[in-house]
């Protein structure tokens, strides 16, 4: 069977440990995570995890019962697919010989990115995007030189309806 | 009023109905022990506190109730795990205390100090650690409510010394309300319709009914709708009870050690009913081959079960009482026809099968050990409850004793833990003091918990332990003739106690039997004394069970005798 790539949002109790019983759960029941991204929500007693895992149908199917059935998991959604948006930021640090500097600048301006330090040999990119996006300024800082870098993990949200 | 944690604990208990504690005290259960002292729940102080999870699970099982265990921090609450386990994979509502060291001192590496939430996470329905008394009321009712509702399960509460020390004012508890936990006891109709339609047009139907027909005490809802329909009934081990196993429509156990006819059943059956079931590899051999002609409906409460194992044509998510409920009163508006005659053929091909390849052993000149099973049950006209340990003892009192109702056999069916035998007899004797309760043991495995010997004597317990003592860990060594050639690695048990000696030494009764015409008076002295008594019958030493269906094969592969 195929795999897929899901997106599960989900809130979640904000209390010490269901971060634990959440990612307890992947482990011990031997799912895979891409990534992981968590933060409070408006609401302090609530907070919101997203999780990228891939899996084929029936185990993706197992992952969103056996996250709904966690105590702490107030609600999950399979943000996969078109009607939600997807974001992910990374902080890109690339090596900058004077050579290169040109090329890194058109790059960073081309992607709609920030420069936010700057140094005698490097430069550390803000990035913000789909999944799309961090691939290909990936692909273009890679023979550049990229020292190292810092991503959140995909976040993402439903469309509201208009 | 002004209260401590602990007194306050001692109300909320009393609130959900407690009378029964299973424990062990320790340092940081000082407290709530003083407080238990001066009520009226009864304490049952176990001799470790793996016997204490066990016992809460056997009361809890024979009584219907959430059973209950507290326990001390650090060792005391690691050596409940394994009976955590087991509850868990057998859904049994049980809530254990532990204590804490201290809130100041968590994460200092403390005297008895352990992650217990940490631990017990992956097998725990839930667990709490309370950070501060005022919370403590809500989390313990909360516990209950979680043990008990949808799928049960234990539920771990861990409790600081300073949270049960300290005192505050308590104003009386309120109703629990979890946004986040909602389980569906409603079953969808359309798919319950679907169900009927399909029931009306099977050739060859069964049921498959498992652990949560018990747990929804829906025996009686099974009961009426297999006798409506003319539907065979087959049970897994946990199920063992839910149907009557003198009605004719029973099929017997079904899985890796299940009757002929059951397995073969599941094979050739062209609709199968599961209900309250999580389809275990020991039930399903190889899953592609599993009812692989069927339609399958499963009914579960846990949506996490449905399609776990097995795909299925009709899920249903609900409790089986409700659903079965809802189902019968769907076929009381259908008309099956000749619902006999309609039957005949799939019944012939039952028969067949059940009279070439049924249950059978040949008794000659030493004990075989499902002829003492034989006997329990003729001698007990089938009513004692029955506990058991794990392996083959587990699975002969599975096959030979037949059970006619829910609550009578008591068995780590998931989790295969052996010791659990005597604490659970332990605990269902102290739940039904009128009842005769009867653990079923091998020589391995009920020195895994003998250490309770000690305690079914202390409180008069007259729990009934009938060993059958072959000298070999008989189902590991039974997997070593079968698949490794004969080799025993350490399955041979080259010392073991006198057990009649050992029973005397506790206090008990001991009693043995090395012929077979000696089981019967053996077991008549035993069952017939007020006492706590073991029975040590000498049975013979590389006896198998079968049928057995080896691990990975199709359920209708079964190696006969």
């Amino acid at each position: 069977m195929t795999e897929e790539k899901h997106i599960f949002s989900m809130l979640v109790d904000n209390q010490p440990g269901v971060l634990s019983r959440v990612v307890g759960l992947f482990s011990g029941r031997g799912f895979n995570i891409e990534s992981l991204c968590v933060a409070e929500t408006m609401e302090p007693l609530v907070s919101r995890i997203t999780i990228v895992t891939k899996a084929n149908r029936p185990v993706i199917e197992q992952i969103e019962k056996q996250l709904n059935k966690l105590i702490n998991v107030i609600k999950i959604r399979d943000l996969t697919g078109p009607k939600s948006v997807k974001r992910e930021m990374a902080l890109i640090c690339v090596q900058a010989r004077a050579d290169h500097k040109a090329e890194i600048l058109r790059i960073v301006d081309i992607f709609r990115c920030k420069i936010v330090d700057a140094g005698m040999k490097h430069y550390i990119i803000e990035v913000t995007g789909d999944e799309g996006k961090m691939k290909a300024i990936l692909n273009l800082l890679k023979p550049i030189g990229i020292k190292k870098i810092a991503r959140t993990g995909i976040m993402s949200l439903f469309r509201e309806p208009n | 009023m002004k209260l401590t944690g602990a007194q306050i604990m001692m109300q909320v208990l009393k609130e959900e109905g407690v009378d029964t504690i299973f424990g062990f005290p320790g340092g940081a259960v000082i407290d709530i022990y003083d407080e238990l002292e001066r009520t009226d729940i009864r304490h049952i102080l176990v001799r470790h506190e793996q016997g204490a999870v066990h016992a809460a699970d056997g009361y809890a099982r024979a009584s219907g109730k959430v059973g209950v265990c507290l326990v001390t921090s650090g060792p005391g609450a690691t050596n409940t795990v394994t009976g955590i386990a087991s509850a868990y994979m057998d859904s049994i509502p049980v809530v254990i205390i532990s204590g804490q060291v201290p809130t100041h001192l968590i994460g200092n590496d403390a005297f008895q100090e352990v992650d217990i939430v940490g631990i017990t996470r992956p097998c725990t329905k839930h667990n709490y650690l309370v950070s501060q008394t005022e919370d403590l009321p809500g989390i313990i009712k909360e516990a209950f409510y979680l043990a008990r509702s949808g799928r049960p399960g234990p539920v771990l509460v861990d409790i600081p010394k300073d949270v049960a020390n300290k005192n505050i004012d308590f104003k009386g508890t309120t109703k629990v309300k979890l946004k986040s936990y909602n389980p569906t006891y409603d079953p969808n109709t359309r798919q319950l319709k679907k169900t009927a339609k399909l029931i009306e047009n099977a050739k060859r139907p069964i049921i498959f009914a498992g652990g949560g027909v018990i747990l929804s005490k829906a025996s009686a809802e099974l009961t009426e709708f297999a006798r409506k329909t003319q539907i065979p009934v087959t049970t897994s081990l946990m199920g063992l009870g839910a149907f009557p196993a003198t009605d004719p429509l029973w099929l017997g156990m079904i899985g890796m050690h299940g009757t002929y006819r059951a397995n073969m059943c599941t094979g050739a059956c062209d609709l199968l009913i599961s209900i309250g079931v999580r389809f275990d590899d020991r039930v399903t051999g190889k899953t592609d081959a599993f009812a692989a002609q069927a339609k399958i409906v499963h009914i579960d409460i846990d949506p996490t079960s449905i399609r776990k194992n097995i795909p299925v044509s009709i899920p249903i998510v609900g409790d089986c009482k409700i659903s079965l409920n809802h189902l019968n009163r769907l076929i009381d508006n259908i008309d099956l026809g000749d619902i006999s005659k309609k039957r005949e053929k799939w019944f012939n091909q039952i028969d067949q099968w059940k009279n070439t390849k049924p249950l059978a052993y040949i008794q000659k000149d030493v004990i075989k050990p499902q002829y003492v099973i034989d006997k329990l049950y003729e001698l007990t006209e089938g009513k004692a409850i029955v506990t058991t340990e794990v392996g083959q003892n587990q699975m002969w009192a599975a096959q030979y004793y037949h059970f006619d109702q829910p609550g009578h056999f008591i068995t780590s069916g998931g989790l295969g833990c052996m010791g659990f035998g005597l604490p659970a007899a332990i605990g269902a004797q102290v739940a039904c003091p009128d009842k005769l309760v009867i653990d079923i043991a091998g020589d391995g495995s009920i020195q895994m918990n003998i250490q309770e010997m000690a305690t079914a004597v202390q409180y008069s317990l007259p729990v009934k332990i009938v060993i059958l003592n072959n000298g070999y860990l008989g189902m590991v060594r039974q997997w070593q003739e079968l698949f490794y050639k004969k080799r025993y690695a350490s399955t041979l048990i080259e010392h073991a106690p006198d057990f009649v000696k050992l029973a005397e030494a506790y206090g008990a009764l001991g009693l043995r039997a090395t012929r077979p015409e000696e089981v019967e008076t053996v077991l008549s002295e035993g069952l017939s004394s007020p006492k706590t008594v073991i029975m040590d019958f000498i049975v013979e030493k590389e006896e198998s069970v079968y049928p057995m269906v080896p691990a990975g094969a199709p359920i209708t592969e079964m190696l006969l005798v």
